[in-house]
């Protein structure tokens, strides 16, 4: 479903990615580990669009489509979407014009009609009340004044009401409390299906306590220097990196 | 000028005749004493209108035009303009949209205006295309029952003299500055509502009900008296781009409210802002100002100023009454080479008087924004209290905006509260809603209203709905 190949990526003339290769099926939750500054981030970010990340070389196909041609706005349309660690607060706007605007766009990328009124608000609610928010949220401005937990719920809520093919979660986890947590894992972990592929980053074992995934992969350096199961994810939250590196030197 | 000296010349004027030929429909360009002796003889008025008018055109003569402004353009030709241009008759005009620029066309359509309303805007004659007449005749029925009196300026004059001269220019005198004197001189078009004691005005009035195929004037004179608990909502411009021949607009406008009166007047503003280079836009050099000479009265201006080449505008309040309130919430867009100096001043006379200040500017493209207020707080006005907000949003790194606040503050007991904000339009506010899937163009039209949403929510609602639409097609690829 999704294949990255030898990427190369610079920001500000930096080399952060140094030749990855991943490859994701449907149905497959991965997990992206390792210590800070190895360019965990830089991958979603690039494969969602952002600027300033400039591809030197290699490439990034989904469902045999060149992500690298398409806009920002065509790759979340085609099924990507990016989950912030970091989500910007959008002073004025209503979390729920923001949503049932995305919703709206993505039908429109499909060929389908607006989403009717009342429709959609079953279904904000539905998804909502999974959530475990107020539905006085839908009536904040975006992101504006939400605490950290808040932030990362509506992330969530937002990956369920537009159902992406692949769903990348960028340090979903940082800030959360346990019970946040297990809200969040919650909402990720009734987005696994068959056809759907989940990508996570994250520096911590804890979440994958709650959302486990099929592949664990070590990014240090720009590369991805070990792949394994579930299992590595452990022995990294109790060996740490510097074992995995000695190894991939050798 | 001495009295004497005026009737001499008034007397002159009539003794000589006029150079120009009264059945003409325009005047050939250039200012002086037959101009406006014209003018006014073809508007039906009586003579001591005619001397208020060469008053302030004498007056006029005296100022010079002002420089403070962070404005920049050419010097204004005063001879070079043409005063006075009847309206055009009917089949002068195009006959149906056919004949009409289908660019314009292409943009009511994405404002969302009505078929009908579209022709009329585009000038095409009236009668061609619909029948205005029911309508008008149903509302004025309507606010004769109420005992609201609205119609022309002119109607006014010869129907109401003992209001008009009790309250024409008792705001904005003509010596007031020098386009308002210019106006009171020149005037040829605008409004008149005066609002009995108690009446609360059956429904909204706008400008665009009164005047005929939207034909603005040049140099409209506005009047809006409310009486004692009297209450009016007045609605200026519409949302339409508006074709105009004259470049040079320079109105005024004055709002006179009596004790718990309440005065809220709204205006779109949406004139050619000229070309790509600034070409051929129109100068909208306006004088607005409120009085709240009653106690307990208030006045609200909202303004949505999109169009223009040059604005120059600062509706204003003077509190005087006790308790008396002020209001400017404001929206100013500009892209292209627009060039606005926009802002307000509130004037605390009066004991117990608050005002309060929201103003949004948004630049883009090469424009250059400045908002410009005052607040002055007298001796008397114990326990005034301000409260100022003003935004400014840039998009891309060509546009300008600045903020020049003036505060005189001549109390203690006085407070006054400032808050200014600058920011650019976020580039992760727009990669987070086109992360999404949302389109560039959605995404800046969707951060831009929500920017605006304090304001818009003070228009009435129609207005704001049109004023979001127009805040998307001016800002139409404002971005990449």
């Amino acid at each position: 479903m999704l294949e990255v190949k030898d990427l190369h990526v610079t920001v500000e003339g930096k080399e952060i990615l140094k030749g990855l290769s991943l490859t994701i099926q449907p149905g497959e939750v991965h997990a992206i580990m390792g210590p800070n500054g190895a360019g965990k981030s830089t991958l979603s970010a690039v494969i969602a669009g952002k600027d300033g990340y400039e591809v030197t070389s290699g490439t990034i196909t989904f469902e045999g489509k060149d992500v690298l041609e398409m806009d920002i706005e065509e790759r979340a349309c085609a099924g990507l979407l990016l989950g912030f660690q970091y989500p910007v607060e959008i002073p004025g706007v209503k979390n729920i014009y923001l949503l049932k605007a995305a919703l709206n766009a993505q039908r429109a990328a499909r060929g389908e009609d607006e989403m009717p009124a009342p429709d959609f608000m079953k279904l904000v609610r539905e998804k909502i009340k999974f959530m475990k928010m107020d539905s006085s949220f839908l009536q904040r401005a975006v992101n504006e004044g939400f605490s950290g937990g808040e932030k990362k719920r509506n992330e969530i809520l937002q990956m369920l009401l537009l159902q992406p093919k692949l769903a990348m979660l960028d340090e979903i986890d940082s800030g959360l409390d346990i019970d946040a947590m297990k809200v969040v894992a919650d909402g990720v972990n009734s987005l696994r299906d068959a056809n759907r592929a989940i990508l996570m980053v994250t520096h911590y074992q804890r979440l994958l306590d709650h959302i486990v995934p099929d592949v664990v992969h070590v990014l240090v350096d720009g590369r991805i220097v070990k792949t394994g199961g579930k299992e590595l994810a452990l022995e990294l939250e109790s060996r740490g990196y510097e074992w995995v590196l000695e190894e991939s030197a050798a | 000028m001495a009295s004497e000296e005026m009737e001499q010349l008034v007397r002159r004027e009539y003794t000589q005749g006029f150079v120009t030929d009264i059945e003409s429909d325009t005047m050939p360009p250039g200012l002086d004493e037959n101009t406006i002796a014209f003018i006014s003889k073809k508007k039906g008025e009586p003579e001591w209108m005619l001397e208020w008018r060469l008053k302030a055109y004498h007056q006029w003569l005296k100022m010079t035009s002002p420089s403070w402004a962070h404005l920049d353009y050419p010097p204004i030709d005063y001879q070079a303009i043409s005063y006075y241009s009847a309206p055009k008759k009917d089949e002068d005009r195009p006959q149906s949209l056919d004949e009409v620029d289908p660019k314009l066309l292409e943009t009511y359509e994405k404002l969302g205006i009505p078929l009908h309303e579209r022709a009329a805007l585009a000038g095409v004659a009236v009668d061609a295309v619909f029948d205005s007449v029911s309508v008008t005749t149903t509302f004025k029925d309507k606010l004769a029952e109420a005992g609201v009196i609205f119609c022309s300026i002119s109607e006014a004059i010869r129907d109401y003299p003992e209001l008009i001269k009790q309250y024409l220019g008792s705001v904005v005198p003509a010596a007031d500055n020098y386009f308002a004197a210019l106006n009171s001189a020149v005037f040829t078009d605008g409004s008149f509502v005066f609002v009995p004691e108690g009446v609360t005005c059956p429904m909204e009035l706008s400008t665009y009900f009164r005047i005929n195929a939207a034909n603005t004037g040049q140099f409209e004179r506005t009047l809006i008296i409310c009486e004692k608990q009297a209450q009016v909502s007045y609605l200026e411009g519409c949302t339409a781009p508006q074709r105009d021949e004259n470049q040079l607009h320079a109105a005024v406008v004055e709002l006179v409210a009596l004790e718990d009166a309440y005065i809220k007047y709204s205006t779109v503003q949406n004139w050619y802002p000229g070309d790509e280079d600034g070409k051929g836009g129109i100068y909208n050099f306006v004088t607005k100002r409120g009085d709240c000479r009653g106690d307990r009265s208030r006045i609200s201006w909202t303004q949505v100023e999109t169009g223009s080449a040059i604005t120059w505008k600062y509706p204003s309040c003077v509190l005087r009454g006790r308790d008396s309130i002020g209001e400017f919430y404001s929206v100013a867009v500009t892209n292209g080479r627009q060039q606005a100096d926009t802002g307000t001043k509130m004037i605390h006379i009066g004991e117990g008087t608050r005002s309060s200040i929201i103003s949004k500017g948004i630049s883009a493209g090469r424009s250059n924004q400045s908002y410009r207020g005052l607040v002055k707080i007298g001796p008397r006005a114990k326990g005034a209290r301000n409260f100022t907000q003003c935004d400014s949003l840039l998009i891309g790194d060509q546009c300008g905006a600045h903020t020049f606040p003036y505060q005189e503050i001549g109390n203690s007991s006085a407070t006054v509260e400032h808050e200014a904000t600058t920011s650019k339009i976020g580039e992760d506010q727009l990669f987070y809603c086109q992360s999404r899937g949302i389109s560039e163009e959605d995404a800046v039209s969707m951060i831009v209203n929500g920017f605006c949403k304090d304001v818009f929510q003070e228009l009435p609602m129609e207005f704001a709905v049109e004023a979001e639409a127009l805040l998307n097609v001016t800002l139409e690829g404002a971005v990449g």
